[in-house]
This record gives structure tokens, C-alpha cells and sequence, in this order.
């Protein structure tokens, strides 16, 4: 590869997968909203909470 | 108020099932086919900059107007835009939202069945031995549903069934069924992606042989990746970057709404809409990007790439050259291209089923179950006739109207719903609410200014060429039931002749001047350059179709070649573009009568 592809190339999907991480990576970090929210998976937690 | 009977399971699964929405077939084959014939590196920079202006406001857009209208009972875009303006046209407009998704999947699913079909032959080794000639002879075998290739009658027609009842069944489990499938399906499509992306980047030279010697795969990677300054002044390489970044986030389709329609209004849309455009774009631009042009550029050569680029070759293509790499290794490649290909198409055909799902239980009361079989009926009465016409050109026409033109249609009017009508002023707010990040301020008028504008120059572009389509301007074979054949254009300008090197009864060779593009290695641009080509045409003797030319003969376009009876393709045109009207006015009564059933119960 010449060496302007390989930086242009390397540039955009650097970019690109560093933001898709770091967008994600808070997704999964960020303290969730005091229930009730929209999803169901975590509707026992309160109870936990109310439980403690 | 109807009420809310579906949730997502989690925010992860929320976004996956959103980035397995927007992540489709496109992201491995259009992508990087646009770039291809856009200039390769001169696409990429317009393109992320489209992502920037146009991709990321719509996304805003949808995510937002969709949980805006969730908060109101409403879980599809027909009464989702209702709720964002007085006036009643607006309920109208959001049949888009429905018709887009129910035409778009009725022929989605059949390319998805070929990715079913293909990892069954990948796995028994159909392809094994084959040539790059009868591999592409395969598909177009496969795809005339008189043949069959492992002995089953019908077999493109079994296989779209068999699709179209696994979409359906996950659609009656609800959003849980459809976030188990984007949880399982997105890392597993990622996993594959990645194995491959490193083949396709590791490649080199190690694939060119006697036939394409010069085959290389850093040729594909440099094409495609070298950035040509020059062509950011070519408004053609804008509209088409403009164009790929809609589809391949899915906008413009009412899916997004739907999903986003299931969230609370304290929910975040702003964090969650970027994670799955990212997610996305990630898929497109890393994975996308290394492995269809650097494998076939590694065993066929740039310039076969360059002139070959298209949807085909992940089909035509890609299963002779896994078939270089010999034995279990082709096996796996195999699978994991088309498992990969699979689990794109399905996490997105699964979000095409939910509007009218959410519809029609939102206003008519109907259960999940019934909405998905319901679904599943609609999708196959209008997905049928492409199965048995695909060769005829009716696929395309679906794919063009519905998987095109309507989007482009509804993504100006909902941004012009969202900024002018319901008020930039409130939409700001609404994308602003429960936010986990902060947006910078700017994105408030680029969504009001740019991203319309930037719409509207995409659809005014696009109407010479809806025309071109009505009046079928690409054939001169426009009678639908004819007892003459004319000659087509044999070139891309219609203007040179042909001469007439072999004719029987039936069959008729012509050979003529074409050009072709090729990459100079030294100036790396394109150059064209000339060469004789040929076309052949095949006549069908039990309609007593036969030629009427000579050898020898110097024929224009437009010149008798056969007589004979003749159906011509422009009937199979019409009837595609006669059923979407028909699924467009069948969808509108359908919100008309909830409208009036809306009225009776005073809930309007």
C-alpha cells in the first residue's frame, strides 16, 4: 500500500472505530435512569433496593 | 390511548437491535462498490462529512419524533407524525413509514434467502471445482426458479418461504425476540467480519496466478483509500456519498421511529442514536471496506474490480475465490460471508416488520402474533411476484421505488415536519431531553438549514431519473406484447453500431467498440480505454421467436433483430410499480380506517 492510502485509511477507521468504542463504552458505563424506565430487563432492581 | 403491550429488554439491546437495523447487506456490498465507482478514495471524505451533516441530524430526528410520539400511544409513523402537527396530511405522510418497510422487505427477504441457501452449499462444497464462470452460472441458475441446484423444485421459492417464516415467527415474540437475534446476530456478524477483513488484508500478492497475474490486494486497498482532492468538486461523488449514508443508516424507513417509539420520555435518545450510528458506521467503514475489494483485487486484479464492482459479486464472486483458499478453509470463508450476510439481512428485515405490527395494534387492537403473521402474508403476497420475475427486472423496480425513491421522499418531508412545522425551537428540546451526552449546539441548525437542504437537493437530482424510469428510457423494447425485437444500446451512449459475427435461429451474436475504465498504476487515476466487446441474445423457439438478421450485418440500436411473440420487460416493470401503488393505497385505507375508528371512539 502507498504510504498516502495507509495514513487515509488508517485516519478514517481510527476515527471511525474510536468513536463507535467510546459511544458505546459510555453506554455501558452511564448510571442508569431511577426506575421506572423503559426496560424491562432491570424492573427487579428496585425492588432489590427496596429490599436492602 | 391504546396502550404500551411491548418493551426492550435492555439499552444494549436496544442499541443492537438499532445498529442491526441499520446495518444490512449494504454495509458489505454497496459501500464499498459507491466507493468504487465513485473514485475510491475521493468518496470517502464526502462521505464522512455526509455522516456529520445529514446522518447524525436524522438520526436525531427519528430517534427523537419516535419516542415523542411513543409518549402518545403511538408505535408507527402514521400517527407518530400526527402527533407532531394539527394538520391531518401528516397521518398520510407516515404511511411511508409502513409501505417502505413491507415492500423493502418482501424482496429484502429474498436476498436474505440467498445467503441461506449459499451457506448450505457453502457447507456441502457445491462450489468446489467450479470456475469464476459457472460459479457466476450458479446464481443466475439459482435465480431462474425453473432450475434447481440441489434437486428440491422451486428451490429460490422454498428458500424465500422458509426466510420469510423465520422473520415472521421472531416478529410474534416481540421486541424480546428481536433483541436476542441483535445480541446474538451483531457479534457474531462482527466476529465473521473481522476473520475475513484480516484475509482480505493480509492477502497481498499470494492470490495472483497465470490468468490475473498482476492481481494484488493492496491494488483494492490503495484504490480505495488514496484520497483524490480534486474529485470533492464533483457533485456526483457528493450525491452519492449523500445517498449511501441514507441507506445505510436505515433513515427515511419509519424503523427508527418504531424502536425509539418503545422508550420513555426520560430515556436518552441523544447518546443512544450516535452509539448505533457509529456502530454502524464502524461496520461499514472498517469491516466494509476489507473485504470485498481487497479479496477480489487480490486473486482478479483492480481493474476486473473496477469494472465488475456491483451487488452480484458477493454472490457471482465470492464463493470461487474462498474456493482458492482450499478445502475447510473455503468451507468456513464460505459460511462466515454469507452467515455474515445473513445476520445483516435479518436484524434488519426484523425492524421492517415492527411498524405495521405496532400499527395495527395500536389501533385495531391486534395481537403480536397476528400482527407478525399478518405481516408475514403481506411481505410474501408482494414479495412472490419478484421471486418468479426477478430476471424480468420487477425486483428492481421495488427496489428502486421502495427501497429508494421513498425513502429519500419521506426523510425531506419528516425533517421539514420536524423543523419548520413541529418547530426546531421544540424538536431541539425533545432531542435534548434525558440526555446523556451533550450535543453541540450547531447540530440545533445544521438540522434546521443543512440537513433539509442537503435532502432536498438529493430528492430534486433524483427526479430525471424517476422519469427516465416511468418512461422506461433505458430499453427500446417498450411495447409490452410485441411481435418485434429491437436491438438495445450496446454502449452506455447508444450511439455506435454493432456488427452481426454469429446468428441461428434462435441466437444471435453481435460484437461492437466499448470502453472500459482501468487503473494506471503510474498516474494512479482511471484511464479509459477501448476494446471490442459482444452481446449475446437468446430467442425462445416455442414462441417462435427467431432472428432476423444476417452475418455481417452492421446494426444500430433500435434495429428489428427478431421476430416472434414477445412479452417485453417493460410489462413486468409496470405490474412491479401497479402492486407498490396498490400496497401504498391498501396502507392508506388502513389509516384512514383507523383515522375514522379514532373519530367513533373520540379519541382524536
Amino acid at each position: 500500500m502507498n504510504t498516502t492510502a495507509l495514513i487515509t485509511m488508517v485516519l478514517a477507521q481510527g476515527i471511525v472505530t474510536c468513536f463507535a468504542v467510546y459511544f458505546f463504552y459510555k453506554v455501558l458505563t452511564i448510571k442508569p435512569k431511577q426506575e421506572p424506565d423503559s426496560f424491562s430487563e432491570n424492573d427487579n432492581d428496585e425492588l432489590v433496593h427496596k429490599k436492602d | 390511548m391504546s396502550i404500551k403491550s411491548d418493551s426492550w429488554g435492555s439499552r444494549v439491546g436496544l442499541i443492537l437491535a438499532m445498529a442491526g437495523n441499520a446495518v444490512g447487506l449494504g454495509n458489505f456490498l454497496r459501500f464499498p462498490v459507491q466507493a468504487v465507482q465513485n473514485g475510491g478514495g475521493a468518496f470517502i471524505i464526502p462521505y464522512l462529512i455526509c455522516f456529520l451533516v445529514m446522518g447524525i441530524p436524522l438520526l436525531f430526528i427519528e430517534w427523537s419524533s419516535g419516542r415523542y410520539g411513543g409518549r402518545f400511544g403511538n408505535h408507527s409513523t402514521p400517527y407518530i407524525l400526527d402527533s407532531m402537527s394539527k394538520n391531518r396530511i401528516w397521518k398520510y405522510i407516515g404511511v411511508f413509514g409502513i409501505f417502505t418497510n413491507v415492500a423493502v422487505a418482501s424482496y429484502y427477504c429474498y436476498i436474505e434467502s440467498w445467503t441461506m441457501s449459499y451457506v448450505y452449499h457453502s457447507i456441502v462444497g457445491t462450489f468446489n471445482g467450479m470456475s469464476q464462470a459457472e460459479t457466476a452460472g450458479f446464481f443466475n441458475s439459482y435465480v431462474d426458479i425453473k432450475q434447481s441446484t440441489t434437486g428440491i423444485p422451486y428451490e429460490a421459492v422454498v428458500f424465500y418461504i422458509l426466510c420469510l417464516l423465520i422473520n415472521t415467527y421472531i416478529l410474534s415474540k416481540g421486541l424480546k425476540g428481536i433483541e436476542k437475534v441483535a445480541k446474538i446476530g451483531m457479534p457474531l456478524l462482527i466476529l465473521f467480519g473481522v476473520v475475513l477483513a484480516v484475509r482480505g488484508l493480509t492477502l497481498g500478492t499470494s492470490g495472483a496466478s497465470d490468468i490475473f497475474p498482476d492481481a494484488n490486494a493492496w491494488d483494492g486497498l490503495n484504490f480505495l483509500w488514496t484520497p483524490q482532492f480534486d474529485s470533492l468538486t464533483n457533485p456526483k461523488v457528493w450525491l452519492a456519498a449523500a445517498g449511501q449514508i441514507f441507506f445505510t443508516l436505515s433513515v427515511g424507513m419509519g424503523t427508527i421511529h418504531c424502536y425509539a417509539a418503545y422508550l420513555d420520555s426520560k430515556d436518552d435518545v441523544a447518546l443512544n442514536s450516535v452509539s448505533a450510528g457509529f456502530m454502524n458506521e464502524f461496520v461499514e467503514v472498517v469491516l466494509g471496506s476489507m473485504i470485498v475489494i481487497p479479496i477480489a483485487a487480490g486473486y482478479l486484479g483492480l481493474d476486473w474490480v473496477i469494472q465488475n464492482a456491483g451487488f452480484g459479486m458477493a454472490f457471482q464472486t465470492m464463493p470461487y475465490l474462498f474456493q482458492q483458499w482450499g478445502g475447510m478453509i473455503a468451507i468456513f470463508a464460505g459460511v462466515f460471508w454469507f452467515g455474515l450476510l445473513f445476520f445483516a439481512g435479518i436484524t434488519s428485515s426484523l425492524a421492517m416488520g415492527t411498524p405495521w405490527i405496532g400499527f395495527m395494534r395500536d389501533e385495531f387492537g391486534w395481537s403480536n402474533n397476528k400482527g407478525a403473521w399478518s405481516f408475514g402474508a403481506l411481505a410474501l403476497t408482494m414479495g412472490l411476484p419478484t421471486v418468479f420475475f426477478y430476471n424480468e427486472g420487477l425486483f428492481d423496480q421495488y427496489d428502486y421505488w421502495a427501497g429508494t425513491v421513498s425513502l429519500v421522499i419521506f426523510a425531506f418531508l419528516e425533517t421539514i415536519l420536524f423543523s419548520y412545522i413541529f418547530g426546531i425551537k421544540k424538536g431541539w428540546a425533545e432531542i435534548n431531553l434525558g440526555a446523556d451526552i451533550k450535543i453541540p449546539g450547531i447540530y440545533k441548525y445544521i438540522i434546521l438549514i443543512v440537513t433539509p437542504a442537503l435532502l432536498g437537493w438529493v430528492l430534486i437530482s433524483s427526479i430525471p431519473d424517476m422519469i427516465d424510469r416511468v418512461k422506461d428510457a433505458d430499453t427500446h423494447n417498450k411495447e409490452w406484447f410485441t411481435d418485434a425485437y429491437y436491438a438495445e444500446n450496446f454502449e452506455s451512449t447508444g450511439l455506435k453500431t454493432a456488427k452481426v459475427e454469429e446468428v441461428s435461429e434462435n441466437y444471435i451474436k453481435l460484437s461492437f467498440e466499448n470502453e472500459k475504465k482501468v487503473f494506471d498504476k503510474v498516474t494512479e487515476k482511471i484511464k479509459i480505454v477501448s476494446f471490442m466487446d459482444t452481446k449475446e441474445y437468446n430467442f425462445d423457439s416455442e414462441k417462435n421467436q427467431k432472428a432476423t438478421v444476417n452475418v455481417g450485418d452492421v446494426i444500430s440500436p433500435k434495429t428489428k433483430i427478431a421476430k416472434g411473440e414477445f412479452i417485453n420487460n417493460t410489462f413486468y416493470k409496470f405490474l412491479g410499480r401497479m402492486l407498490l401503488l396498490s400496497l401504498f393505497a391498501f396502507i392508506s385505507i388502513v389509516v384512514a380506517r383507523a383515522y375514522n375508528k379514532r373519530v367513533k371512539e373520540g379519541r382524536n
